[in-house]
């Protein structure tokens, strides 16, 4: 039995626990990260890319300004290009009623030093010719954009572990137990981790671990609905989305430099955390063809040439759990990321890491607080109308 | 209550034989093919208005092709024929089918998947350039549009197809410069044993090569492929090798058939959850099956090249033992005797099949040692040195690929058009070399819907 310690393990090795883990050798502390599978393998290596401010709970703004200034000097910081482009982001409506929430989300995310511009139909016709002729208006977040999934994760732990952390693959952990100061973390090679805090950024498997700390929250995994199309010449530069209350119509999209279209949304697909599989289901893919002809009417000469899905955690209030444990000292975590955590992956390692550190930080995250699911009301009647507002194109 | 509904995908001599004897069984079956006329590959049919007769397009195997289209054509009122359409995916015990435009859900009972194989191919360097042809495209440009892919052609790979599609060539006119094979003679006579295991088929492989030598085309054996040359404009000008005898050797020509036996057609398959073995007598993957072509996924049934490469002949046998089977699951009363005797075909003709890889062997150095610069990927321009920089782990300072979807994920090799089913077996072999594993290890492409490209503007039925 081999025995490890550092300053602090994580548990996990997505965006947030490769980020966290590359932060927090910045400030000198020992860090192992370990996961079972491959770093970035699931819900941070499938998604849709988007580094997307506008359209976030308005609480999550200031989390996610911090991450914006990362990406900003992310290929510097981390010295590999994860293809991040801040080509703006469009997010459309059908309706007069949805742009009347664009309007009043516009004005109040001008509070949290998010300026967007709100673009009629003719401004957003002369701004966009591409659109289709529903959309009654937009708006748009000019420092917002996009960047590459499959690359990002995978980036920062190996600048973590070129920065000095110990990065473990297929490591599967069987037992984390709190044994007098130090965490006990028993690996499947039996190999034994200690430390004094553990980050739990395990994703859609982060409720497995809460629970075995007595902090069971209700998440849900589900896949996201991912396709990409042929590629044709770059012209196609903000991220389109739209905003809607009709699950199906919320759809998104981005050309990537190489020329592909990648497109997602509406409704979710099933995803078994436990067989690690996630599917597309083709009555999505079908939707979705429709969907992306009404946002550009252009794309319906392509052709699609994949799909692909991932394990993505969802909790009720479309907000992630991210902070201390309300019951075990040393014990943070930062997972159910809802399927928007990727533009947040950056600014979660860094607010992690200061959190561990410095026992506090800068910016705000009380609302994700893992206590808000103790002792809740398991009918959750009321939730769905607040989690309305947050949702997000 | 409702008859069961059979599906059958892909209307080749699986297809087709599978369909046959679930008429035989007074069931009407949905068959799916791809194409706009039944046949499949081998027994493609030509254009309405060609008149070329049996004899000419398929020459010893024209009594077969004509006994496969004289069935189909028995068959057509009995059956439920979608022609011209691509299942795309399977899901939830459907099959979606897309056709002019519109997708369907098939929903199935029992579905025999029987989509056939196409070229393994090897990249070598220059293998991007216009006028390089797999041999099956060769072969289909010449059988259905009586056209050759150039003036002067060249053939190289290795396996019996190289052979029949030089021969068919030489045979319809067109000069043939070369035919390169990368197996060394030698490599045929240590088969024989396992060969004479179907002596009729050992005979006409014998009878291609010596029409192609009477006809004076050059073969040349135990080759190492070392470049196409050529430019943007003209496409292919040349093809150079290293002989047997270190010779290096460069043939003048506009064209090149390039292919190393087949590889099965199986997406489908995996997108019906099929479970997977590594065949290592050919070095690739292929989905399981029972000796009566059930696959692991219950209902589920695989006959033909798509699920073992066994030939026209072993498609028809497998094609007929899946329908019994899948007739049998369903407790409906088949012969056992004549699935015994079907079983004990195709365990012959796997005894062939162990000989030709071992007379043919797929030459898989020669794809682990590309050079770096070399285009794997053609839909991606990925080259072997893209492939090989991602490998290593990630804790030990490499980029992390330890298989070969994580090696996609970082440097798109597979992720085109083709969804890496022409690279894909030389991918591997590249990365599994340099990760110092048996390519067993490094696993294989995931197949993802849709099969083939899907236009956007496909609409899919009311549901």
């Amino acid at each position: 039995m081999t025995q490890m310690s550092a300053d602090v393990i994580i548990v996990g090795g997505g965006f947030m626990g490769s980020a966290a883990a590359f932060f927090l050798r910045r400030r000198g502390r020992s860090v192992i990260l370990v996961e079972r599978g491959l770093v970035g393998q699931q819900a941070s290596g499938v998604n849709f890319g988007n580094v997307r401010r506008q359209g976030r709970f308005l609480p999550q703004l200031p989390l996610a300004n911090r991450s914006r200034k990362i990406w900003e000097k992310l290929n510097y910081l981390i010295g590999e290009d994860v293809e991040f482009l801040p080509t703006g982001h469009l997010r459309l409506c059908y309706s007069d009623e949805d742009f009347a929430v664009l309007e009043r989300y516009a004005a109040e995310a001008r509070h949290h030093d998010l300026d967007l511009e709100l673009l009629g139909k003719n401004a957003l016709r002369d701004r966009f010719p591409f659109v289709g002729p529903e959309a009654v208006a937009a708006s748009f977040s000019p420092k917002d954009g996009h960047a590459n999934p499959r690359l990002a994760a995978p980036a920062f732990a190996r600048a973590a572990g070129r920065a000095g952390a110990t990065i473990l693959e297929n490591t599967e952990i069987t037992a984390i137990e709190k044994i007098g100061e130090d965490f006990e973390v028993t690996s499947g090679n039996s190999s034994v981790l200690k430390a004094p805090s553990v980050l739990v950024t395990a994703g859609a498997w982060g409720g497995q671990l809460s629970k075995q700390f007595g902090e069971e929250v209700p998440l849900v995994a589900r896949g996201p609905q991912m396709a990409v199309t042929e590629p044709v010449p770059y012209a196609l530069k903000p991220v389109v989305g739209v905003y809607s209350k009709v699950t199906e119509e919320v759809v998104y999209l981005r050309q990537v430099e190489r020329g592909n279209i990648v497109y997602g949304g509406g409704t979710r697909g099933p995803a078994y955390p436990d067989l690690r599989r996630s599917y597309v289901l083709p009555q999505h893919s079908l939707n979705q063809f429709q969907q992306v002809q009404r946002l550009v009417p252009a794309l319906k000469g392509l052709r699609t040439i994949r799909t692909w899905s991932g394990i993505e955690g969802y909790m009720p209030d479309d907000i992630p759990v991210m902070g201390e444990s309300a019951k075990e000292s040393g014990l943070f975590y930062a997972f159910g990321f809802c399927g928007h955590g990727f533009q947040l992956g950056p600014g979660v390692g860094d607010v992690m890491a200061e959190l561990i550190d410095r026992g506090r930080t800068v910016t705000p995250i009380d609302p994700f607080t893992i206590g808000r699911f103790a002792n809740r009301d398991d009918s959750d009647a009321n939730a769905s109308s607040e989690t309305e507002t947050r949702r997000i194109a | 209550m409702a008859e069961d509904r059979i599906i059958i995908i892909g209307a080749g001599p699986a297809g087709i034989r599978a369909a046959e004897t679930v008429v035989a069984a007074g069931l009407r079956p949905i068959l799916i093919d791809e194409e706009r006329r039944d046949g499949g590959q081998i027994y493609r049919r030509q254009p309405d208005c060609f008149k070329r007769t049996s004899q000419d397009l398929y020459g010893s195997e024209a009594a077969k092709a004509d006994a496969m289209h004289d069935c189909f054509e028995g068959l057509r009122s009995r059956i439920d024929y979608r022609p011209e359409s691509l299942a795309w995916n399977i899901s939830q015990g459907q099959v979606h089918v897309a056709r002019d435009g519109q997708s369907q859900a098939l929903a199935y009972d029992k579905l025999i998947i029987a989509t056939g194989a196409t070229d393994r191919v090897i990249p070598v360097k220059g293998w991007h350039r216009a006028g390089v042809f797999s041999l099956g495209g060769a072969q289909i440009a010449l059988k259905s549009q009586a056209c050759a892919i150039g003036a002067r052609t060249v053939f190289m790979g290795t396996g019996p197809l190289l052979y029949l599609v030089a021969a068919q060539y030489a045979k319809a006119g067109a000069t043939v410069t070369a035919v390169l094979d990368t197996s060394r003679y030698g490599q045929r006579l240590q088969a024989l044993p396992k060969l004479l295991s179907r002596p009729g088929m050992l005979i006409k492989g014998l009878q291609l090569t010596r029409d192609l030598k009477r006809r004076g085309v050059e073969i040349h054996y135990g080759v190492t492929p070392l470049e196409i040359a050529g430019d943007d404009v003209d496409g292919v000008q040349s093809v150079s090798v290293r002989l047997e005898t270190g010779e290096e050797r460069q043939f003048d020509c506009d064209a090149v058939g390039l292919g190393y036996h087949l590889r099965p057609e199986t997406q489908l398959a995996d997108l019906a959850r099929c479970a997977f073995h590594f065949d290592t007598v050919s070095r690739q993957w292929f989905p399981e099956i029972d000796a009566q072509c059930r696959s692991s996924v219950e209902g589920v049934y695989l006959a033909g090249d798509g699920s073992r490469t066994l030939g026209a002949d072993g498609a028809e046998a497998a094609g007929r033992l899946a329908a019994l089977a899948a007739l049998k699951d369903m407790g409906i009363i088949v012969s056992e005797p004549e699935m015994g005797r079907l079983t004990k075909i195709l365990k012959t003709m796997d005894a062939f099949r162990n000989g030709l890889a071992t007379a043919f062997p797929w030459p898989h150095a020669v794809a682990a040692n590309l050079s770096d610069d070399t285009i794997v990927c053609r839909c991606e321009a990925i080259t072997a040195g893209e492939i090989r920089a991602t490998c290593g782990e990630i804790g030990s300072g490499g980029i992390g690929a330890d298989e070969l979807n994580r090696a996609k994920a970082f440097s798109r090799v597979g992720m085109g058009r083709c969804q890496g089913r022409y690279c894909g077996p030389a991918a591997s072999e590249i990365l599994a070399q340099r990760l110092g594993v048996p390519v067993e290890q490094v696993g294989r492409l995931r197949g993802q819907a849709p099969v083939k490209p899907l236009s956007i503007a496909t609409v899919g039925d009311a549901p």
